[in-house]
């Protein structure tokens, strides 16, 4: 038994289309790995299949050891996988403090109280206020969502995450939308990620990869193509054909 | 920091005592029209327990007259069995409604849109036929009147409704005090959650249906209490109780005043009611053109209810300066 | 003419007038994703029409019908131009809420110029006897009922499968967004659209009246019945609409026959049970 993630053949199938096929994947704490590959080729579901968000075909997804490929998506949270979502589904109408003390709630099992305020928690509050300040967040506290700049939001969302106090976080293209100039607010925040954590990129942006992920896995029509350090993806002559060459060449 | 809690417990208790200046400035100042402000007091109870449903946690509902309907059998049921004690009622139709809630929640909270408007019409309209089926215990359609007892053994009710109007008026102040503490409550504030996004929710851990299913019920509850005291307050009960027309015109209040905020179902249902009782009673017709004009210009001009009007106001004047 | 026949022939004469006035409001809904329930209200002003038509004015039922059919187009165009066409943008609970609000208006409009009680619309008097089939005897009104309804499918059918028009709904239905990145003018198909299923509600109203009374407070008593349809049937979808209405239509008359006192239970269980088994109705597609 080991830590981390291990991913076994795992598979996914609607209906005769496949769009997983037979995946093996570690991620093992502190790694920093980025998962690339054209338009179609799975990303997404791949990172669904890991939050429940799909229920994998064939194969197994273990956590630590423990076998977590069934648990419904509320359960895999508590097991320890978060993920930031492509699209931005924060509570737009609710403030900064709030979208981030939701998850902190939740965590605690906080959340079925009802005589108490949810602001009055002294222990969440304080939990509430360091991820703030890691993020750099504290000035836009009763700020609503909504009225954020977006790369602004793009921070919210992974505090949200890590909020949940995840081993696993998986971030689905974190600097989507972020202007240019807004994305060392991303690369500053992922750099500035717990040394321990597990990170998992999920991204389009090849600059944002190389300066970000120690490893980096190639995923072509739901299988592996290749998995290495960034250095050997970049002079890898398939992924150049297949990827790298047509957005860049 | 430990200040601003203070201080939000000083203002919600601030709120509930003006509440109850005008509950009182009400019963003196409208001594003969007490039976119709009864009827306002729970129809604002029911109205709240919608906005807790569909304006906080945003479950479309067109039913909420089941669980209103279920609160007034249950209490009538109740009365009719010799436990003619109002406060027994009560608790008697919040746990009938609830149960019916939960029930029916268990199945309605799987589907929303288009098809949850729709079930949880069909839910009451069963419910409206099964008190008219079995009328070996419901009356059927003639209903079933029932005779209160004194509250507590003490408070008879009076023939000119002073006692009625103090319970309601009790009844909804204890009900308003329990949904602010509830809304700010970290359950509330998962129920926000929910409305602004169920995905979301699901991914910071939430189990979202168990949630939802738990909203419904308690918002259930407090919509049983709404028709245990409506039963009370008429002495009746029939299947009316269960029309669909009781749920659009909650419905219809709570968005005039504006859903999610509480005051909101408060004052479109003074509003509603007030114009009602004024319009209908010197023609009915008259009364449809007046309330249609006000839904389509409370929608076109001011979507978020009549309570938002402050602020556009506020808006345009800033725009314009 | 035993029971059996009587729940056949009177179900589905019910079906067909539940079609007709429910597929303009499913096809409405599907694709301006507005929740309208002042649609009945269109079946309402047809019936009136046709009735002031035939009882003020003297006119004979098809010329009255056609007439009244009409008028309810000229109103439906600029209704959907003024009163719906910002409801587009908005949430379900402000298009409930300003439909309701349109509900009424019509309602309040009928009741004073007609008055509240129940607007009689004769049937020619061919068309009040009996159809001989040689083998059994059919009462002449459900014939023509049934007969109009598969008309009106018929050339629904050709309407959609055939002409430009019909192309560019589907597209537009299936595909909202696209629609208009394909050049389709989405402000006059909805224009169009809407008229047209103010005209079918407006047809079924007339032809149902015999089924549906028209008065006042048409609008609101059957407004849930043409959503359950709808519901059932699927969101947009006309082949939904046409098996739902015509087998509630079949249900609710074999209840009111063999079951009478048990009202519209059986209607509202079925729905739930269909509902809770396919929760896009019968023939709908999910949602994303």
């Amino acid at each position: 038994m080991s830590a981390g993630l291990q991913i076994r053949g795992l598979s996914k199938s609607f209906g005769g289309l496949a769009v997983a096929r037979e995946i093996n994947f570690d991620l093992a704490p502190g790694d920093r790995k980025a998962l690339i590959g054209p338009n179609g080729a799975g990303k997404s579901t791949f990172a669904n299949l890991l939050t429940g968000a799909l229920t994998p075909s064939a194969g197994e997804i273990r956590l630590d050891g423990r076998d977590i490929g069934r648990l419904g998506e509320a359960a895999r949270v508590k097991a320890g996988i978060a993920k930031t979502f492509q699209i931005t589904t924060l509570f737009q109408d609710l403030t900064v403090r709030e979208n981030i003390l939701l998850p902190v709630l939740e965590r605690r099992g906080a959340a079925l109280r009802m005589f108490r305020r949810a602001d009055a928690d002294a222990q969440a509050n304080a939990e509430v206020e360091a991820l703030m300040a890691q993020f750099k967040l504290n000035p836009f506290a009763e700020v609503r969502v909504g009225d954020l700049a977006y790369g602004q939001q793009r921070l919210v969302e992974m505090t949200v995450a890590l909020a949940l106090k995840p081993r696993i976080l998986i971030l689905d293209e974190p600097a989507a939308g972020v202007p240019t100039g807004e994305n060392h607010l991303i690369t500053d925040a992922i750099a500035a990620l717990p040394a321990d954590l597990s990170v998992l990129i999920i991204e389009h942006d090849m600059a944002l990869v190389f300066k970000v992920a120690r490893a980096i896995v190639v995923l072509v029509a739901g299988a592996i193509l290749v998995e290495g350090a960034p250095r050997e993806i970049a002079a890898n002559p398939r992924v150049r054909d297949l990827y790298l060459g047509s957005r860049h060449g | 920091m430990s200040l601003i809690p203070r201080d939000r417990r000083l203002r919600d208790l601030a709120i509930l005592l003006g509440m109850a200046l005008v509950l009182t400035a009400a019963f003196y100042a409208f001594p003969d029209n007490l039976a119709f402000a009864t009827r306002v007091i729970i129809m604002m109870i029911f109205v709240l327990s919608l906005d807790f449903v569909l304006g906080v946690a945003g479950v479309s509902t067109l039913g909420h007259s089941a669980l209103f309907g279920a609160g007034a059998y249950a209490a009538g049921l109740c009365a009719a069995h010799g436990w003619n004690e109002p406060l027994l009622g009560v608790v008697a139709g919040a746990a009938a409604a609830a149960f019916v809630a939960l029930l029916s929640g268990l199945f309605l909270m799987r589907t929303r849109g288009l098809t949850l408007l729709m079930l949880t019409i069909a839910v009451t309209e069963v419910l409206g036929e099964l008190a008219n089926k079995f009328s070996d215990i419901t009356g059927g359609a003639d209903g079933l009147d029932i005779v209160m007892g004194p509250i507590l053994g003490v408070f008879k009710f009076d023939f000119r409704g002073q006692v009625g109007y103090v319970y309601a008026a009790c009844m909804l102040l204890l009900v308003f005090a329990f949904l602010r503490i509830l809304i700010a409550s970290p359950f509330g504030l998962a129920a926000r959650g929910i409305k602004e996004s169920p995905a979301r929710m699901r991914a910071i851990g939430a189990p979202v249906y168990w949630r939802l299913v738990a909203i419904y019920t308690l918002g259930g509850a407090l919509a049983g209490i709404a028709g245990a005291l409506s039963a009370q307050s008429t002495s009746l009960v029939s299947p009316a109780v269960f029309d669909f027309q009781l749920s659009a015109n909650a419905l219809i209040m709570l968005i005039l005043g504006g859903a999610g905020r509480l005051y909101g179902a408060l004052f479109g249902t003074l509003v509603f009611m007030s114009v009602h009782e004024v319009a209908a009673s010197v023609d009915p017709f008259n009364w449809l053109f007046i309330i249609g004009a006000l839904l389509l210009a409370v929608v076109y001009v001011a979507p978020a209810g009549l309570l938002s009007l402050p602020d556009l106001v506020k808006r345009q004047l800033r725009f314009s300066r | 003419m035993n029971t059996f026949a009587s729940i056949c022939i009177d179900g589905v004469a019910y079906g067909m007038i539940l079609f007709m006035i429910s597929v303009g409001l499913s096809v409405t809904m599907g694709l301006m994703r507005v929740v309208n329930l002042a649609h009945g209200g269109f079946a309402m002003l047809g019936g009136a029409l046709a009735h002031y038509g035939m009882a003020a004015l003297g006119l004979n039922f098809a010329v009255s019908a056609l007439l009244a059919i009409l008028v309810v187009v000229a109103l439906s165009a600029p209704m959907e131009r003024v009163l719906y066409r910002p409801l587009y943008r908005m949430g379900e609970l402000q298009q409930v809420l300003a439909t309701i609000g349109i509900t009424f208006l019509m309602i309040a409009s009928v009741s004073l110029w007609l008055g509240t009680s129940i607007l009689q619309i004769r049937l020619p008097a061919s068309l009040s006897g009996a159809v001989n089939l040689g083998f059994r005897t059919l009462p002449a009104d459900r014939v023509f009922v049934i007969v109009a309804g598969i008309v009106v499918i018929g050339a629904l059918y050709m309407l959609i499968e055939r002409t430009r028009f019909g192309v560019k709904l589907r597209a537009a239905v299936d595909e909202r967004d696209a629609a208009a990145c394909l050049g389709i003018d989405t402000s006059r198909l909805f224009s169009r659209t809407f008229a047209l299923g103010a005209a079918l509600a407006a047809l079924g109203g007339i032809m149902g009246a015999g089924l549906l009374p028209i008065d006042a407070y048409y609008p609101l008593r059957y407004m849930v019945l043409f959503l359950v349809v709808v519901a059932v049937g699927g969101l947009g979808s006309i082949a939904g609409s046409f098996v739902a209405a015509l087998g509630l239509g079949v249900l609710d008359t074999a209840a009111r026959y063999l079951a009478p006192d048990y009202g519209t239970i059986f209607f509202y269980v079925a729905m739930i049970v269909i509902l809770g088994w396919r929760p896009h109705g019968l023939l709908g597609r999910g949602e994303a």
